[in-house]
Formats: structure tokens, sequence, C-alpha cells
């Protein structure tokens, strides 16, 4: 694949080192001179001093054959715009963007980059993931569909232990899928099973439903 | 009217003292209080201080009921985000945003978003001042 990196930060100096090991071929765009002898030098001629949003800049690359483009400057606006110049002026596949500010990935995603990396979330997902009392875990996201797989914890003082699924106001986007029981056998949620305290329920869900999922499963 | 400017430089405290004067209902956003210092004494509006490419911001602003909306700042790349968050997620009827490089601006214009270029403007100007 031919893959453009715009920004050589540490982020864009390793991936672009760990690309051309992966035997793709690989050309980051800096601005700064100094930064784009040095990972001339070590690195050999992957590097142009350039601004990664400007057409001229991307057109010298050869950006219209290019299979993917990713921005990884530490500044959001950059990135947005390196990728849409990409996207809409030289129809790059695949843009990648990095994140600063996590509430950007849904406006990234409205605004047509294909997928956006953040920092801040990824280490907020395994912080969920290693402290057992955050009640609700995201465990998958089906981007293309805005939809997640979650899973949901029922502590034993929830006032929904002991009620059927179809007494839950569950909200119509949300569905359960698998309901996971100490010494027991995973099991699929029918109408009228019965939720039992330390269940731990797997639902799919939309990230807008979420808090309603959680309050609909975990009671008052 | 209800308007946003984020950016309050020359140009945006110019234009934030002609429609305040006018008697419009201005909020204008810069991310340096030091700015606001170009705003004249009699102004009435608003002036908030934050980044406008953030949209909690742009809430804080008032840009949910804005009518209008201009970017002003020095960068292209800041002013192209906050004009699009502006019209594709707060849905502003009107939002008018500069883009100093002409070819940014071009695309820009065809992605839909009404961007002026002061480069090609001012360029286009003095040429047919030669010319007159």
């Amino acid at each position: 694949m031919y893959i453009i990196v715009v920004g050589v930060g540490r982020l864009g100096y390793y991936l672009t080192k760990a690309l051309l090991d992966e035997g793709h071929e690989v050309l980051a765009i800096e601005k700064d001179a100094t930064i784009c002898e040095a990972v001339t030098d070590e690195l050999g001629s992957v590097c142009i001093r350039g601004d990664g949003c400007e057409t001229a800049t991307l057109n010298e690359v050869g950006t219209g054959r290019a299979d993917m483009l990713i921005a990884v400057t530490g500044d959001d606006e950059d990135n947005l715009v390196a990728c849409q110049v990409a996207k809409h002026k030289f129809n790059v596949p695949f843009t990648i963007a990095r994140i600063r500010n996590p509430q950007n990935e849904t406006i990234f995603k409205k605004l047509g980059i294909d997928a956006t990396v953040s920092s801040t979330n990824i280490i907020l997902e395994y912080i969920e993931q290693e402290v057992p009392t955050h009640p609700l875990m995201h465990l998958l996201t089906i981007r293309d569909k805005g939809m997640e797989i979650v899973e949901v914890k029922i502590p034993p003082e929830s006032t929904t232990v002991g009620k059927p699924v179809k007494e839950l106001s569950l909200p119509p986007e949300s569905k359960l899928s698998l309901i996971i029981r100490k010494h027991q056998k995973p099991l699929i949620p029918r109408a009228n099973t019965i939720l039992q305290a330390e269940d731990q329920i797997i639902a799919v869900t939309t990230p807008e439903s979420e808090d309603e999922l959680k309050a609909a499963l975990r009671g008052a | 009217m209800k308007v946003v400017i984020m950016g309050c430089g020359r140009v945006g405290a110019q234009l934030a003292s002609l429609l305040d004067a006018d008697g419009h209902q201005v909020t204008v956003l810069d991310k340096n209080d030091y700015s606001f210092r170009r705003l004249p004494p009699t102004f009435n509006g608003t002036a908030l201080l934050g980044n406008g490419i953030d949209q909690e911001v742009l809430k804080k602003a008032g840009i949910e009921e804005a009518d209008a909306f201009f970017v002003l700042t020095e960068g292209d790349n800041r002013n192209v985000m906050a004009a699009q968050i502006a019209k594709h997620i707060f849905n502003v009827p009107r939002v008018i945003c500069r883009i100093y490089d002409p070819l940014r601006q071009e695309l820009y214009q065809t992605l839909g978003l009404e961007a002026i270029s002061p480069t090609t403007v001012f360029a286009q100007l003095l040429k047919e001042r030669l010319e007159s």
C-alpha cells in the first residue's frame, strides 16, 4: 500500500518506521526542516518538507495514487483538514485522523473522516476494563453501523434483580444478546429470563441510548 | 439577529462593533483575552474567552440559537473546522468563514461552505485599481 503520514512528531516517526518495516511504501510530510533532515538521515528519503494541508504539497507527493492518509499532527484541526483535502481533492479511499479532544470523534465522522484515533479514549477504555466497579463497559464499536457491544453488570442491590427481561424498559435501539452467570453456561436472554445478582449482560446498543440501557438494566 | 463571531482580530472586532451598532446581539469569541482590547468601549455585546473548535465553547457562546456565525481567526484550518461544526452539527443558518489559502477556499466552497479568501479578493482589487 502507498501510505502518506502527515506530521512527524514522536507518533508520526514510529508510525512511519513501523509501516516501512511492514513493507509499505510510506511518505511522511513534515513542516519542520530539522525534523525532516533527521528522519531522512535515519530512515532514508521518506520525508518531505511541507504543509500536509496544502493541495500543492499533497499534489507533489502523488496523493492521487495513495491508498491511505494518516494525519497525526498535534492539532485536531490540522488533522481534519489534511484528511478532508486528501479525500475530496485526491479521492484517497481511507483517511485516519489523530484527535486530542475525544468529542471530535463524532464530529470528524460526520465530516467524512474514515477513522479517528484518540489516545484519551484508548486510555479511558483500558481504565473501564480494569476497574471492575464500572457499570458499563465498551467491548466493541461497530463504527459504520453506529452500534456498539457493551457489558453491563448487575449489582446485588439492583432493583431489577428477580425481574424477568420482559419487564425491563429497554430503549428500542438496544438488544440483550447474552447473559453470563457464575458456574453456568452463557445463556441467551428470553422474555421470561429472570435477572440475577452478579449477572454480566452483553448487549448491542447505540452510544446515545447507553445511559438509558444502563438505567433499565440496573434499576434505580 | 443573534450573531457569533470567532476571532477578535482587527476584522472580527470591526465587524462586531458594526453589527453591535446596528442593534444585533453579538458574541465575540477569542482564545486570548488581550484581543478584546480591540472592541470599542461602546460595545454592548458579549466577549467570551475560549477556543471555538471546541463544541462546548461554541455552545457557551450561544451557537445553538445563533442566526449567523462568522469565523475569522488567523488559522485557516481552525476556521474550516469551526465553520463545519457550526454548519453540520449545530445547523446554524448562515456560516461565513475566512480562508487565506485560495486553494483551500476553493475546495471548501465546493464542499458547501461559504468561504472567502482575502488573498484572492485583495489581489483582484489591486489588479483592478491598476487597470482603472
